[in-house]
């Protein structure tokens, strides 16, 4: 569709190093929505970054290594404002529930990725406020809309996923 | 479609060996993203560094967005003010005649206290401005409130500075890099500030929230009760932020904790002025020397 003329079945496939480094990008890119210039009085923003890898993630499973989450927590955590060593943590504790899940699981389809995400999304966002503000602060509605609201995006960032995946080919 | 559930790559032992080692290598990172997680929980600003050096990428991006939102952000507001100048002139005409008379009496004031404090011989500190620069970011996706500022250790920006805004007290900084610091905000629930009542002195504590907002807690034995409307300045006291920069004003009647908003909600379109800390913190002791005439210390 993109070409000119259509490959051939016994023609070269394209290089695709792009190709193989584009959800490592996309997730890092997605963390960086932080550096979007305002002053927030609370947390509104959703975890964008945590959102991408659980949409490749759970779309395709080679997309990324398994200790892919290690490297992009880690430049979550540069960026987000959590305390270091959260995202390590959590993204790749997520990405071993994920493995767990699709063991029982045969078939996933849409509903079930928007929830293992939804519960993905929480158990991070839940575990960072357990770690970083005392347990007194009065966060705990702000954070239950921030996690409504990223359960809420995971459909847009699933939809971007596939958009930005279109041209892979199974090998 | 069923998913290829391929965890095992084939028959080919290399292959095995190798998704085994990628697993071992993964639930090694966590562990180690534990400890991490469990210093900056003791210690939250431990790998500052790190942070700032990404920081020091990010903020000319988030700097660059904030001008192209600015420039705009502005064209409206520049056309109503052109067609409506000529009514906001009389307006302001007639402002400077009523406040005329209110700052009249306000010099008279100032010079008297001022000769009143020459008269008692006060010596006076005063909040010395070290670099004037705009908050560009924020950690809007955590539960802390912090704040990016677009000025570092090259301007003179240092750990436990008081960074002030136009209308009152926005916060203090945390950590500082070349070019940018990390500034704790009022609103986060570990900052807290020892403040007062305009009204009577009441001596009393601005201790964020976490949601937007901050608790004012009185800190005076006798039992206080606070009223909407109330405004509470930086009392001084331990010698981080100079007196009487506005921090809150209250929004419920309570008794002894109350709401308050903050006196200015930052934004990435006004300036921040970062001051040198009030009282800096005493020099390390220097080693005892011999000699019997040693300065006394001034205060």
């Amino acid at each position: 569709m993109r070409s000119p003329r259509r490959r051939g079945p016994f023609d070269e496939a394209p290089d695709s190093s792009i190709g193989r480094l584009l959800p490592a990008l996309s997730v890092m890119t997605g963390s960086c929505v932080t550096i979007w210039p305002t002053i927030a009085s609370f947390p509104f923003l959703p975890p964008v970054g945590l959102l991408m890898l659980l949409a490749w993630r759970l779309m395709r499973r080679e997309a990324l290594p398994v200790w892919a989450p290690l490297a992009l927590g880690l430049f979550d955590d540069l960026l987000s404002g959590q305390p270091f060593g959260l995202g390590i943590t959590t993204w790749t504790l997520c990405f071993f529930m994920i493995d767990l899940i699709d063991e029982r699981l045969v078939f996933r389809d849409f509903w079930q990725n928007w929830l293992i995400a939804a519960g993905g999304t929480a158990f991070y966002l839940i575990c960072g406020r357990l770690v970083a503000v005392p347990f007194g602060t009065h966060v705990d509605t702000v954070l239950l809309l921030q996690v409504l609201t990223s359960v809420l995006l995971f459909p847009v960032i699933s939809l971007l996923c596939a958009w930005l995946d279109r041209d892979y080919e199974p090998a | 479609m069923a998913p290829s559930n391929n965890r095992r790559p084939g028959f080919s032992r290399r292959a095995q060996y190798g998704v085994f080692a990628t697993y071992v290598f993964a639930v090694a990172g966590a562990l180690v993203g534990a400890i991490l997680l469990a210093l900056s929980y003791f210690d939250p600003n431990t790998f500052g560094a790190a942070r700032t050096a990404i920081a020091e990428v990010s903020a000319p991006v988030s700097s660059a967005l904030a001008f192209v939102g600015r420039s705009v952000g502005s064209v409206p507001g520049g056309l109503g003010s052109y067609v409506g100048v000529r009514d906001q002139n009389v307006a302001l005409r007639k402002q400077i005649a009523d406040e005329r008379a209110i700052t009249m009496r306000a010099r008279a004031i100032n010079y008297e206290n001022r000769r009143l404090k020459a008269l008692l011989a006060l010596r006076e500190r005063v909040g010395v401005p070290v670099t004037t620069a705009r908050l560009v970011s924020s950690s809007a996706a955590s539960t802390r409130r912090f704040a990016t500022l677009n000025a570092g250790a090259w301007q003179g920006v240092e750990h436990g500075q008081p960074v002030l805004g136009p209308e009152g007290l926005i916060g203090q900084v945390l950590e500082s890099g070349p070019n940018t610091a990390r500034v704790l905000l009022l609103t986060d629930p570990e900052s807290s500030v020892p403040v007062r009542r305009t009204r009577d002195g009441l001596p009393a504590l601005a201790q964020g929230r976490g949601d937007g907002l901050v608790d004012i807690r009185s800190v005076s034995n006798a039992a206080a009760t606070f009223a909407p409307g109330e405004v509470f300045v930086t009392s001084g006291a331990g010698g981080v932020y100079p007196p009487n920069i506005p921090v809150a004003r209250v929004l419920r009647r309570g008794r002894d904790i109350v709401l308050a908003e903050t006196a200015i909600r930052p934004s990435t379109l006004d300036f921040a002025l970062v001051q040198r800390a009030y009282l800096p913190a005493p020099a390390p002791a220097p080693t005892p020397t011999p000699v019997p005439t040693a300065k006394v210390k001034k205060p």
